[in-house]
């Protein structure tokens, strides 16, 4: 395989590979990986797919990611595929599958929602109405995020 | 289907079985001490008037009492207190807790916090599902039928929560028209527009008046533009009179859930197809029958 000539197998952990071309880092954010936590992370991007035509890959070596956390980064990388590698054998291999419900990764771009306001007990909750294109509608106002604004905003613009 | 201990935070709570049998008790005049020893809690963290006072008299009314503030100036939320402590603090002390806030969504983090069911007096720019019920009401009373009718839904539809439910609470029917009737800048967000089930279309006034059985008038509230210059542009861009109203049916009834400003004139109030000091007065019952069901 082609990326086998830019990054060297790993030995245990997870490979997250067929992500669209150019959101590694964004599925990096929304997983939490800093690079602080001390794992072995790697990435490269734009390399050449047969089903995508470029994709990104990123493997973190030591971790093995739950299917709770890996579902997550369907909202900005809906065509992923996910190995579990141990002993450098893949042992599982999955899809993302986007969730019914997304909390806590995306806020509400209303300004007037409950959720924006300080200090309040309360966190972003959206449930997915349409999944190509992303769509999420706000459980607390109402209002929908469209897959370009989820973008942005794990973009971190 | 009873109604005992649920939160009222959208319209789309209720089903029609549901709202007619609110309707049947309301039209019931019935009275008593139904609420004695009870606590209504009236959190209006944003101004009311006939919301907050036709709760308050539908407590006294049914023998209950109540508590709370209709401005934030006076309580801690001025120190900073936040919305959330401020329910928890509330639900110890009522049996019902009635919020009215400016933010969207304000009611239903507040049924998630508190015990005590939750009652949405209007939270930001989409919801105000009592309001919903009353004007629901008021056609039920008023024209016998929901289904069927050609409605006129006119004013601001993108910033006033009250068309909004209306219209929402509209797809529990089949109405046999629904007319949208506000400039450009006024007609509703498409998250709305994306859940009306009944056929409907943007429609000039003048044209569609003589087909209406209801006309449905919202204000166009100043404190809902992010820009004061934009406000300025519409805010004379309709306005019904009497003389607009000879192309109308005889039997046409129009509504507002007021306060109304000059969208309709004077002149209109003595006519028989003013029906909007009624519908205030609806929501005296309505609240009554709504209190009674909710309050465990």
């Amino acid at each position: 395989m082609s990326e086998e000539l830019v990054v060297r197998r790993i030995s245990n952990g997870t490979v997250i590979d067929h992500i669209p071309a150019g959101r590694a880092l964004k599925v990096l954010r929304i997983l939490g990986i800093t690079g602080e936590e001390g794992y072995m992370v790697s990435m490269v991007m734009n390399v050449y797919s047969k089903k995508l035509g470029k994709k990104d890959i990123v493997k973190v070596e030591g971790r093995e990611l739950s299917s709770e956390e890996v579902n997550k980064i369907a909202l900005v990388a809906p065509t992923a595929t996910i190995n579990i590698v141990r002993d450098y054998e893949v042992v599982e291999k999955r899809k993302v599958e986007l969730p019914d419900k997304i909390e806590g990764i995306v806020r509400c771009v209303n300004p007037k929602c409950v959720t924006n306001a300080p200090r309040e007990a309360v966190h972003p909750s959206f449930r997915v109405i349409s999944r190509k294109p992303l769509k999420l509608v706000c459980e607390y106002c109402g209002e929908y995020l469209t897959e370009e604004e989820v973008i942005a905003q794990l973009a971190g613009t | 289907m009873s109604f005992s201990g649920k939160d009222v935070l959208s319209i789309l709570d209720f089903t029609r079985n549901e709202l007619e049998r609110l309707f049947r008790i309301a039209s019931s005049k019935f009275e008593g001490d139904e609420l004695k020893g009870k606590v209504v809690a009236l959190a209006f963290f944003e101004p009311s008037t006939r919301t907050r006072l036709s709760f308050e008299t539908a407590t006294l009314r049914l023998g209950g009492g109540y508590i709370g503030f209709d401005a934030v100036q006076g309580t801690s939320i001025a120190k900073g207190e936040t919305f959330s402590d401020t329910i928890r603090m509330l639900d110890a002390y009522a049996d019902v807790i009635v919020v009215r806030h400016s933010l969207e969504g304000a009611a239903k983090l507040a049924a998630e916090l508190a015990e005590a069911p939750v009652i949405n007096a209007g939270d930001g720019s989409k919801r105000h599902p009592t309001q919903a019920m009353i004007d629901l009401y008021t056609v039920w009373r008023e024209k016998k039928v929901i289904d069927n009718l050609v409605y006129g839904i006119l004013g601001d539809l993108r910033y006033g929560r009250a068309s909004g439910s209306f219209l929402r609470v509209l797809n529990l029917y089949s109405p046999k028209k629904v007319y949208l009737i506000a400039p450009e800048s006024l007609r509703p967000k498409e998250e709305l527009l994306d859940t009306l089930k009944m056929p409907w279309e943007f429609a000039d006034l003048e044209e569609v008046l003589p087909e209406l059985d209801v006309l449905y008038v919202t204000r166009i509230q100043k404190e809902r533009f992010p820009d004061p210059a934009e406000y300025e542009r519409v805010k004379g861009s309709y306005r019904i009179d009497a003389a607009l109203l000879k192309n109308a049916k005889e039997d046409m009834i129009i509504l507002h859930p007021l306060p109304r400003v000059d969208e309709i004139a004077l002149d209109v109030d003595s006519t028989p197809h003013a029906r909007y000091f009624k519908q205030a007065a609806y929501g005296v019952p309505i609240r009554m029958a709504l209190l009674r069901e909710v309050i465990p």
